[in-house]
């Protein structure tokens, strides 16, 4: 398959502190990547880096075979690459419809954003709740909300920052095969996470950062069982 | 529920807003025939200072009531109107109405630079920012001989206008329709798609950049419009006193109003800020006739307090509107 996204030398600084360095990275068209490490590893910097939130990094991105440095993360969005956030971000005071509607409207589908909107929803199972404020959502629901807002431009690739954290098993479960079924329509998706058993199930690959490196890339049986990545997560005896 | 079961898309544009634009048409020709039959000229005084504020309170909506950017400067686009009618009456001896349109042009341009500026200030420093330009604006003017300086400016106008009972008659007329405008641009905004950008950004700037809105050019338009009808509330300042210095223009009353006025009539709504401008204007009217015009600005903090505690969504919050 065609590579999709490929970063090369990626590295982000803040002052003195280098958060990430060096990273590359490259994922095939409809791929799903597991990408793993510990807390301040640089897994969501590097997200940052690739979305266009920071605009200011070494090394490049290129999406489809295109450059995309320099681009305001609204272009990036355009171009295919979505991302949902560590924690739900909805448009608190427009309805659970508006929410996936406000992508459709500056992407010149205007016209049939509400039919739209609701297709997104009927996906994640929120059709029901349309006309509902994001408040009046349960957690998982708000996880929902945010992945029907992601794909609403249909993207081809989905960077999902965590969705899954602070959710129950059941509802970690119906995450996976959301992502599951987007990944089945084309979809390519990075799935950052800290639940293994999430990563394990969804991942057909991974990766993992430790201290803003790429310490190991491959079939996550054969990264979890490398030792570096044990010493990561447990520390060294 | 099903596609084939959604919520109704909306009607046409021009199905949509004719009632709105026929209703305030007519509530816009009772108010004149009313005063009309009144026949008192104090009656168009006070009503051209309510329906300034009608104009300068949506305009603000604009930008801090669904975008969330707090304005504290607008007082400095209103003065920029005004002097700019000044200025376009001394230099090319045009009259109100396109001393308007010139306010509007330059307060809008005003605007736009202003945002280039500051919108990558968020929160407090963008409103900081803003009621700095105030300050230098003001600071200009004072210096300024052309227009009067720290002096003031003059504008004789004419005792009458054709078709109008007096020139009292005519200024409040004119107002008014500023204010319907204004109004049915407020409104116009809220039910398009830049209205439902800016409500995105005013809940989430960072999701509504991830997800496709071009947000720096959303809050640019969205400045230029307000800068505009800001200076369009201020262009006819000059004619409806016959005086202005720098003192009354960059008045800190039209900052205060600005914010209070949404905020207590309920803020990102087009009706708030209509519905606080005539609260607030009229109270502040029968304080300066009955009390002192000193008291204005005590009794909009104190309702604003009020309103703060018992009612932070204003007053259509009350009714669920918001």
């Amino acid at each position: 398959m065609s590579v999709l996204l490929k970063a090369e030398q990626v590295g982000k600084r803040f002052g003195g502190f280098v958060a990430l360095q060096e990273v590359d990275l490259e994922l095939r068209a409809g791929e799903r990547l597991g990408l793993i490490g510990p807390n301040g590893s640089g897994k969501s910097t590097f997200v940052n880096c690739i979305s266009g939130d920071f605009a200011q990094h070494d090394g490049k991105v290129t999406l489809a075979g295109q450059p995309i440095d320099g681009l305001k993360p609204h272009m990036r969005a355009r171009r295919g690459l979505a991302r949902t956030f560590q924690l739900p971000q909805p448009f608190n005071s427009l309805s659970v419809l508006e929410n996936v509607r406000v992508p459709l409207l500056f992407a010149g589908a205007a016209g049939e954003s509400t039919r739209r909107a609701m297709e997104c929803l009927e996906q994640v199972e929120l059709a029901g709740k349309s006309q509902k404020l994001p408040r009046e959502l349960t957690q998982v629901e708000q996880r929902r909300l945010e992945l029907a807002r992601a794909i609403s431009l249909r993207p081809q690739l989905l960077i999902a920052d965590e969705a899954m954290a602070g959710l129950s098993n059941a509802e970690v479960d119906q995450i996976i095969a959301l992502l599951l079924r987007l990944n089945e329509a084309g979809t390519a998706v990075i799935m950052i996470e800290h639940i293994m058993r999430a990563v394990t199930a969804f991942a057909e690959r991974l990766i993992v950062f430790v201290a803003g490196r790429k310490i190991a890339d491959g079939l996550p049986r054969e990264v979890l069982a490398l030792q570096e990545v044990e010493d990561a997560y447990l520390g060294k005896q | 529920m099903s596609a084939s079961a959604l919520p109704a898309l909306p009607a046409s544009d021009a199905t949509r807003h004719l009632p709105f634009w026929l209703g305030a048409f007519g509530v816009a020709a009772a108010v004149f025939l009313a005063l009309k039959l009144i026949g008192n000229e104090y009656g168009y005084y006070a009503g051209y200072f309510i329906l300034q504020y009608v104009v300068l309170a949506s305009a603000w909506n604009i930008l801090g009531g669904y975008a969330g950017y707090v304005n504290f400067g607008a007082a400095g686009f209103m003065a920029a109107g005004a002097y700019t009618a000044i200025v376009v009456r001394k230099a090319f001896g045009l009259d109100l109405i396109p001393g308007i349109l010139c306010a509007a042009a330059f307060a809008g341009l005003l605007g736009l630079g202003t945002g280039y500026l500051t919108l990558r200030l968020k929160g407090v420093y963008f409103s900081i920012a803003t009621l700095c330009l105030a300050v230098v604006l003001q600071t200009l003017v004072v210096n300024w001989d052309y227009v009067g300086g720290s002096r003031g400016a003059y504008i004789i106008r004419p005792m009458t206008m054709p078709g109008f009972s007096s020139y009292g008659e005519y200024i409040f007329t004119v107002m008014l329709v500023l204010a319907v405008i204004a109004v049915g641009v407020g409104r116009t905004v809220e039910h398009s798609r830049l209205g439902r950008g800016l409500q995105a950004i005013r809940d989430n700037e960072r999701a509504a950049e991830a997800v496709g809105v071009p947000t720096l050019r959303l809050k640019l338009i969205a400045t230029t419009l307000c800068g505009a009808l800001m200076g369009v509330a201020g262009a006819p300042l000059p004619y409806y006193s016959g005086y202005l210095n720098p003192e009354a223009a960059f008045s800190l009353s039209y900052a205060v109003n600005a914010i209070a006025m949404p905020l207590i009539g309920g803020a990102g709504t087009w009706l708030g800020p209509v519905i606080g401008a005539v609260l607030l204007g009229s109270l502040q009217q029968a304080a300066t006739v009955t009390i002192s015009s000193a008291l204005n600005l005590w009794i909009v903090g104190w309702i604003l307090v009020i309103f703060v505690a018992i009612a932070p969504r204003g007053i259509l919050g009350w009714f669920g509107k918001r």
